[in-house]
C-alpha cells in the first residue's frame, strides 16, 4: 500500500528509522498507543445494522444487512454469513476503483475469520426452510479513508455493527414465509476484536499509519475474543519474526485489545 | 455602470461577478459577457487598473523560476523523473546535474537513486509543459536528512511571507531548517524532535488560518505560547 | 391507543391523490432538507459529503493528475472522468458492489452536466477523477451527486466558470412537485432530473422517465430549476462556511 509507483521514499524511510532508534515516532506518539479512535453506531437508515469508526484519519464504515437467501449445498440447515470490503477510490490517491484488490480481499478475509472462527453466530438457528431459505448475514466494509491500520479499524467497526444489528423476523407456515413487523437482536456469542502491529527494525509499533506501513518489515494481525483466546492471526510483510518476538508480541497485543474493548 | 461588486478581501466564489465594465482581469479571474467573474474560491482583490482573486484552494501550477522538492520515480536514458505532483512528470536531465553532458557508462544511480528526494529548481516547460528542473546551485540537489510534510499549494506564498518574513521567523523561533517547495511540500529538518513538532505545528496553523489577516502577528504568538509549553 | 390513530389518519394522506402536501408532508415546490460540507476527506484534493433527504453521499477530487492509460489522454484539453458507486448497503435489497450498467451512465450523463462549468483547457493532456459514493440512496441520486460533486471541485481549487446545481421535477398524482424522494420517483408519473449553472443560464444536466404532454414537461423543468437555485444558495453557504468559522474569530 505504498505509493502508486510502489517505490517507498528513502527519506522516509530513514527518518521513521532514525525517530524509532530514539523511542520515539514521527508523530509523537508512544510505540504502544492507538491515535484517537472514534466509534459511532446506527449510521446508516437501510441497514440492519452500522457503524462507522475513525483512527486517526484512517475512516471505515460498515454496513450489516440481514436478508433471505439460500443456503450453500453443503450447509443446507445453516445460516450464511459474508465479508465483503471496498477500497474506495475516495480514500486514497493510489486507489484505483475496480474489482476489490488483494489487500481489500485480505482485509475482508481476516475480519471474516476472526468473526468465523470465533463462532459468533449460531448458524444453526438462521434458517428458515432447510435447504432453500435462510438468514443471510452480509457484513460489507466500505474504506472511506486511508491512513493505516485498517484491519483494527474494520474489525471494531465490523464488531460494532453486529451488536446494533436488528433482523427481521419471519414466519413460516406450510412452507410459506411471511414477513413480520418484528426485529430481532443478532445473537452474538463471542465479541472478537483485531490489534495489528508493525515491526520496523527490532521494534514493535501499535497501530501504524500508511506511512510506517509503507516501511514496515512484518506485521501481525491478532484478532482475540473477549477470554483472550487467540480467533485469527495473519502475518504479512516481506520479513520473518522470531519465536521470541511473537511472544513479545502477543504479549502485546493481548493488553491493546483490552483498550479497544473499552468502545464496544 | 462601471463597478465593483465587492469590496477587497471579501470571499467569493466561481461564478462570482467581480465588476462590470473595463478593467484588466487577474489571477483566478475570467471574463464573461464583458464581466470579469471569479474562477476560484478565494479573496477578492481590488486594485486601481485590476481585479483578482488570491485563491484559498488551487493546485500546484509549474512556473519557471520555481522551487521545487520531489521524488525520483525512473531513470531513463540521460534523464531522471522526478514526481513533483504536476500533471506532467517532470524530468530532470543530466546535464542540469552534473553539468556535464551524458554518456552512456555513466552511473546515474551515484547522483540520484529511485526513491531519492530531491531539491530542485524548474529551469524551462517544454512543448507538453513538461517541467525541466536543474540541480546545479546552491542548496539544490538529493536531500540526506529531515522529513517531508505538505500544504495546500495556494498557501506557500503566506508560508513565505513578504520578503520570506514568515519563514525566518519559522527558522529563528524553532530553530529548524525548512525548506518550501512551491509545489506545496516542505522540508523539515531540526536537531530535536520538539523542534520538528513544533514547525509542523507552526505550517498547520498556516494551513488553517492563510486567509486571515493578521497572519503573522498570530503566528508569532502562538510560537511564544509554545515555547512557553515547552518550559 | 392514541398512537395508533395518529398512524391511520398519516396513511391516509399519503393515499389520498388529491391531498395538498406530498407523502412526506412538504409544498410542491419545496426541497427535501439538505445539508452540504466541504473538505472532508483528508487524502482528497477535494471532497464534499451532502444529505439531501435521506441521500448520504461523499465525493472526492483527485487531479488534475496524469492520465492513465496516457492514450485516453487528450491533447487539448483535461478529461473530466466521474465516477458514480453505490454502496452494497445504499439501497434494500443488498446490491451487488459491482458497477451496474446504469452506474456507468450516470457517470457519464454527470460528467457532462459538470464539464461546461470546468477550465478543462488550462490542464491537457490530464484527468480530474471525481469520484461519488453514495452510502444511502433515497431517489434523486444523480442531482444530489452533481451537487456535491461541484462543492467539491472547487474545493480542489479547479478553475470554474460557475457553480452547478441540480434538483429534479416530476409528477406524481397528477400534480408537478419539485425533488422527487425515492417513493415518489418508484410511484410517480415522471421523473425530470435537470442540472442548471445560474450564472450562465444554461441547462447541463436533462433526462426524463415517464410519460408527459409537452406543457406538462416544460413546467417541470421550470420548477426543476427553480430547485437548482436553491440548491445553489446552499451550496455557495457550504462554500464559505469552511472558512466561516474563523472569519467570525477574527472580529
Amino acid at each position: 500500500m505504498a505509493s502508486k509507483s510502489g517505490i517507498v521514499s528513502r527519506l522516509k524511510r530513514r527518518k521513521i528509522h532514525e525517530v524509532l532508534g530514539a523511542g520515539n515516532r514521527m508523530d509523537g506518539r508512544a510505540l504502544d498507543e492507538y491515535r484517537e479512535i472514534t466509534l459511532k453506531t446506527g449510521v446508516m437508515e437501510k441497514t440492519s445494522g452500522s457503524a462507522e469508526v475513525t483512527i486517526g484519519k484512517s475512516r471505515v464504515l460498515v454496513g450489516v444487512k440481514v436478508q433471505i437467501g439460500r443456503p450453500f449445498e453443503d450447509t443446507p440447515g445453516r445460516g450464511v454469513l459474508m465479508c465483503n470490503a471496498e477500497f474506495t477510490p475516495l480514500a486514497h490517491p493510489t486507489f484505483e476503483p475496480g474489482r476489490p484488490g488483494a489487500n481489500a480481499i485480505e482485509l475482508a478475509r481476516v475480519v471474516d475469520r476472526g468473526l468465523r472462527s470465533a463462532e459468533i453466530l449460531d448458524f444453526d438457528k438462521l434458517s428458515l426452510i432447510d435447504g432453500s431459505k435462510v438468514y443471510m448475514v452480509f457484513v460489507d466494509i466500505y474504506v472511506l479513508s486511508y491512513d493505516g491500520n485498517l484491519f483494527d479499524a474494520a474489525s471494531l467497526a465490523a464488531m460494532a455493527a453486529l451488536k446494533t444489528t436488528k433482523r427481521p423476523v419471519h414466519t413460516v407456515k406450510s412452507g410459506v414465509i411471511k414477513l413480520t413487523k418484528k426485529t430481532q437482536a443478532l445473537k452474538l456469542r463471542k465479541s472478537p476484536l483485531a490489534v495489528t502491529l508493525a515491526k520496523i527494525g527490532d521494534n514493535f509499533l501499535v497501530d501504524p499509519t500508511a506511512d510506517e506501513e509503507e516501511v514496515l518489515d512484518a506485521r501481525l494481525t491478532v484478532t482475540f475474543d473477549e477470554d483472550d483466546n487467540i480467533c485469527t492471526i495473519q502475518k504479512g510483510g516481506s520479513d520473518g519474526i522470531t519465536v521470541e518476538e511473537l511472544h513479545k508480541a502477543l504479549e502485546l497485543a493481548q493488553v491493546k485489545v483490552a483498550e479497544l474493548r473499552k468502545y464496544l | 455602470m462601471e463597478s465593483a461588486k465587492f469590496s477587497s478581501r471579501d470571499l467569493v466564489i466561481p461564478g462570482d461577478v467581480l465588476y462590470e465594465g473595463r478593467i484588466r482581469t487577474g489571477d483566478n479571474t475570467h471574463r464573461s459577457e464583458g464581466k470579469v467573474v471569479a474562477s476560484r474560491i478565494g479573496l477578492v482583490n481590488y486594485n486601481r487598473d485590476m481585479v483578482s482573486v488570491i485563491a484559498l484552494e488551487a493546485g500546484f501550477n509549474p512556473l519557471t523560476g520555481d522551487l521545487v522538492i520531489g521524488e525520483v520515480t525512473d531513470i531513463r536514458l540521460g534523464r531522471w523523473m522526478v514526481n513533483i505532483d504536476t500533471a506532467e512528470v517532470a524530468a530532470l536531465n543530466v546535464i542540469d546535474a552534473i553539468d556535464a553532458p551524458f554518456r552512456p557508462d555513466f552511473d546515474m544511480t551515484r547522483v540520484l537513486d529511485i526513491g531519492d528526494t530531491v531539491v530542485a529548481k524548474i529551469v524551462d516547460l517544454d512543448r507538453r509543459r513538461t517541467p525541466i528542473l536543474s540541480i546545479l546551485g546552491r542548496g539544490l540537489g538529493r536531500v540526506n536528512e529531515g522529513f517531508l510534510t505538505r500544504l495546500t499549494p495556494s498557501k506557500i506564498p503566506r508560508l513565505i511571507g513578504k520578503k520570506g518574513s514568515m519563514v525566518n521567523m519559522i527558522l529563528n523561533q524553532t530553530g529548524c531548517n525548512v525548506v518550501i517547495g512551491q509545489n506545496g511540500r516542505i522540508l523539515i529538518h531540526g536537531r530535536t524532535r520538539e523542534q520538528e513538532a513544533m514547525a509542523v505545528k507552526v505550517i498547520n496553523k498556516v494551513d488553517k488560518e492563510a486567509h486571515i489577516s493578521g497572519l503573522t502577528s498570530r503566528v508569532q504568538e502562538y510560537l511564544r505560547i509554545l515555547k512557553e509549553e515547552k518550559r | 391507543m392514541s398512537k395508533a390513530k395518529k398512524t391511520t389518519k398519516k396513511k391516509r394522506t399519503t393515499k389520498k391523490s388529491k391531498a395538498k402536501t406530498r407523502y412526506d408532508g412538504r409544498k410542491a415546490n419545496e426541497l427535501r432538507p439538505t445539508t452540504i460540507e466541504s473538505g472532508v476527506l483528508p487524502n482528497a484534493d477535494g471532497s464534499a459529503y451532502i444529505e439531501m433527504g435521506r441521500n448520504k453521499i461523499l465525493v472526492g477530487v483527485f487531479g488534475p493528475r496524469e492520465m492513465h492509460p496516457r492514450r485516453f489522454a487528450k491533447p487539448n484539453e483535461a478529461t473530466l472522468r466521474c465516477r458514480y458507486h453505490m454502496s452494497p448497503f445504499s439501497v434494500d435489497p443488498r446490491r451487488s458492489p459491482a458497477p451496474s450498467r446504469r452506474d456507468v451512465e450516470i457517470g457519464m450523463v454527470m460528467s457532462w452536466a459538470i464539464q461546461p462549468a470546468v477550465f478543462l483547457e488550462k490542464y491537457p493532456r490530464s484527468v480530474i477523477d471525481v469520484y461519488c459514493e453514495v452510502l444511502e440512496a433515497d431517489g434523486g441520486t444523480r442531482t444530489a451527486c452533481i451537487n456535491a460533486a461541484t462543492v467539491a471541485l472547487v474545493d480542489a481549487g479547479i478553475p470554474m466558470r460557475d457553480l452547478v446545481s441540480s434538483c429534479a421535477a416530476g409528477v406524481m398524482d397528477g400534480k408537478v412537485v419539485l425533488d422527487l424522494g425515492d417513493y415518489e420517483d418508484k410511484e410517480g408519473e415522471a421523473d425530470v432530473p435537470v442540472a442548471y449553472m445560474p450564472k450562465l443560464g444554461k441547462i447541463t444536466l436533462l433526462q426524463m422517465d415517464g410519460v408527459l404532454p409537452v406543457k406538462t414537461f416544460t413546467e417541470c423543468v421550470d420548477l426543476a430549476i427553480e430547485g437548482c437555485l436553491q440548491v445553489n444558495e446552499i451550496q455557495r453557504e457550504a462554500l464559505k462556511k469552511k472558512y466561516g468559522i474563523s472569519e467570525e474569530a477574527e472580529e
